[in-house]
């Protein structure tokens, strides 16, 4: 007889241990698998502070917010399982579902009617942005840098540079500062920082220089990197003749931004929205692939570990309801689209049978704008709305219920 | 001397400007609440952080434990602690909250693990 269980939750991230706390208090039969030696995803090695402000009320670390969903999961009695891989989803019918894993005990198989997906993100890497030159060491993405320092207690270079200004650049130009390290400068591409307003006092702190409208071009080194190439751009992005300058330094750190980890999704057929990198999804987060759902970083890529944590939640929510009605009842559904001044939003779809949280960005920075949703008369005002800070904007039942087919998501001027 | 900073107290981030002469706040522009203005004036005067890092494990699962201050400590004091920091080492198993050193460099402040590591 093969194991079978009500949910299997891929990824024992901030999204995967909410999920399954939730889904196991929702009394389902959870079963949690991660890749990792240990559960946490990520957080075990961001040990700066800024965690659950929301969630918990309290400011922790990575590491301690990561701790009180592990003990959550050792107290409601959560099956989990390290060091575990997921290799497929097959997709037999609506409640029947194979997972098939590799793990320390072999290759294993077990039937699941549900999978909440929160395999998280993955870096974009030097390739992926244009960098050419020597490959050589010294090139890290700023996760690896801080999986060595902040795990393993390495120091991967002395004189850094640094390519991205968004949080993770910036966090991980403090880091190495702190640790005596010399940050020679920070490159952003666009015209504006990509961190939120109080990671960037950082780089006043210790004195860091950032580019804007800046690019790493290239690399030169022989064993290990020596100088970096650095241009800069007009604003179409375009690289300025005669611009360029080179900085010494023995390592570049690439914080590009993540894109959502859909590889295993995308097999099974799950339809992914351009504009996240991540699936659409209905207000449950379901995927377009019945009792499939999805949560945190692989549903689209956030600033605050809270809201990843609520969405975990919501999918576990979701997979009861999937679960209890053979499927996720709703007899027509809104299409919720990103118009002028929104780059991404989710969920995509929309019933008016509940109220929704909606996730989304602007594309530029914005002073005195609305966010307008013209189909159902909703206005919101806002003084200052940046690309870098995820607008969560609720959305009443009873609104959503005034569109017939489709509701715009506009950011305009007031 | 003017400074020049970005309020983080809210998300409208403020462009605040403190003028100081001699140690003395003289002039504070820029900001739309209070909290804005006396975070900008603390912030010129007294700078004050949370500092975090890890330091060695003896015999752990893993060879480091991520550790923070209680409390904010003046910025200019943080080299000097990151240098104590350094030079420590403490036995597994490791509790989250484990008090690591209690009053560092008399700031006032404890140092504490902020993950478990089991030993080996």
């Amino acid at each position: 007889m093969m194991e079978s269980y009500d949910v299997i939750v891929i990824g024992g991230g901030p999204a995967g241990l909410a999920a399954a706390v939730k889904a196991k208090e929702l009394g389902l039969e959870t079963l949690l698998l991660d890749e990792n030696e240990f559960l946490g995803g990520i957080l075990p090695q961001c040990i700066h502070p800024g965690f659950g402000i929301h969630y918990f009320k309290e400011e922790l670390t990575g590491p301690e917010f990561a701790h009180r969903f592990i003990e959550k999961i050792k107290d409601v009695g959560v099956r989990y399982q390290t060091s575990t891989y997921v290799l497929n989803i097959e997709n037999y019918s609506d409640l029947e579902k194979k997972i098939v894993f590799s793990s320390p005990k072999g290759i294993k198989e077990v039937w699941t009617k549900t999978v909440i997906y929160a395999a998280g993100a993955r870096e974009r890497h030097a390739f992926e942005i244009g960098i050419v030159g020597d490959r050589v060491a010294g090139i890290y993405t700023a996760g690896e840098a801080q999986t060595l320092m902040d795990i393993y207690g390495i120091m991967p270079g002395k004189e850094i540079v640094i390519v991205g200004s968004g949080d993770v650049g910036l966090i991980m130009a403090r880091r190495f500062a702190l640790e005596g390290a010399k940050v020679k400068a920070v490159i952003e591409l666009m015209p504006y920082p990509g961190g939120l307003a109080r990671n960037v006092m950082i780089l006043r702190d210790f004195n860091i220089p950032l580019y804007l409208s800046h690019k790493v071009v290239e690399v030169r080194g022989r064993a290990r990197v020596e100088k970096i190439k650095v241009v800069k751009v007009d604003e179409n992005l375009k690289e300025i003749p005669k611009s360029e300058f080179w900085i010494d330094a023995d390592t570049l750190l690439i914080s590009a931004g993540l894109v959502p980890n859909v590889k295993l999704l995308q097999r099974i057929g799950v339809e992914i929205d351009p504009s996240t990198g991540g699936p659409i999804v209905n207000e449950l987060l379901e995927t377009t692939v019945p009792g499939i759902f999805v949560a945190g970083n692989a549903l689209l890529i956030n600033d605050l570990v809270d809201y990843v944590a609520e969405q975990g939640e919501l999918a576990a929510f979701g997979a009861k309801e999937f679960i209890e009605n053979e499927g996720i009842p709703s007899k027509r559904w809104i299409k919720l689209e990103n118009g002028q001044n929104i780059r991404l939003l989710a969920p995509h779809y929309l019933s008016g049978e509940r109220d929704v949280y909606v996730y989304a960005r602007v594309s530029t920075p914005m002073e005195n704008v609305k966010i307008v949703f013209p189909e159902i008369k909703k206005e919101l005002r806002f003084p200052i709305l940046r690309p870098a800070e995820m607008l969560r904007i609720r959305l009443r039942a009873e609104e959503i219920r005034r569109a017939e087919k489709k509701i715009t998501m506009e950011a305009i001027p007031q | 001397m003017r400074h020049r900073l970005t309020c983080i107290v809210c998300p409208l981030g403020c462009l605040i400007e403190v003028e100081v002469e001699n140690d003395r706040v003289t002039e504070v522009i820029g900001y739309k609440c209070p909290r804005g203005r006396d975070w900008a004036i603390n912030e010129i005067i007294n700078p004050k952080r949370i500092v975090m890092s890890v330091v060695k494990v003896k015999n752990g699962k893993l060879p480091t434990v991520s550790v923070k201050t209680t409390k904010p400590i003046p910025k200019e004091k943080i080299p000097e602690l990151m240098k104590v920091l350094a030079q420590i080492e403490i036995k597994a198993p490791v509790r989250v909250g484990q008090v690591i050193l209690e009053n560092p460099l008399d700031l006032e402040t404890k140092i504490v693990a902020t993950r478990d590591v089991e030993s080996v």
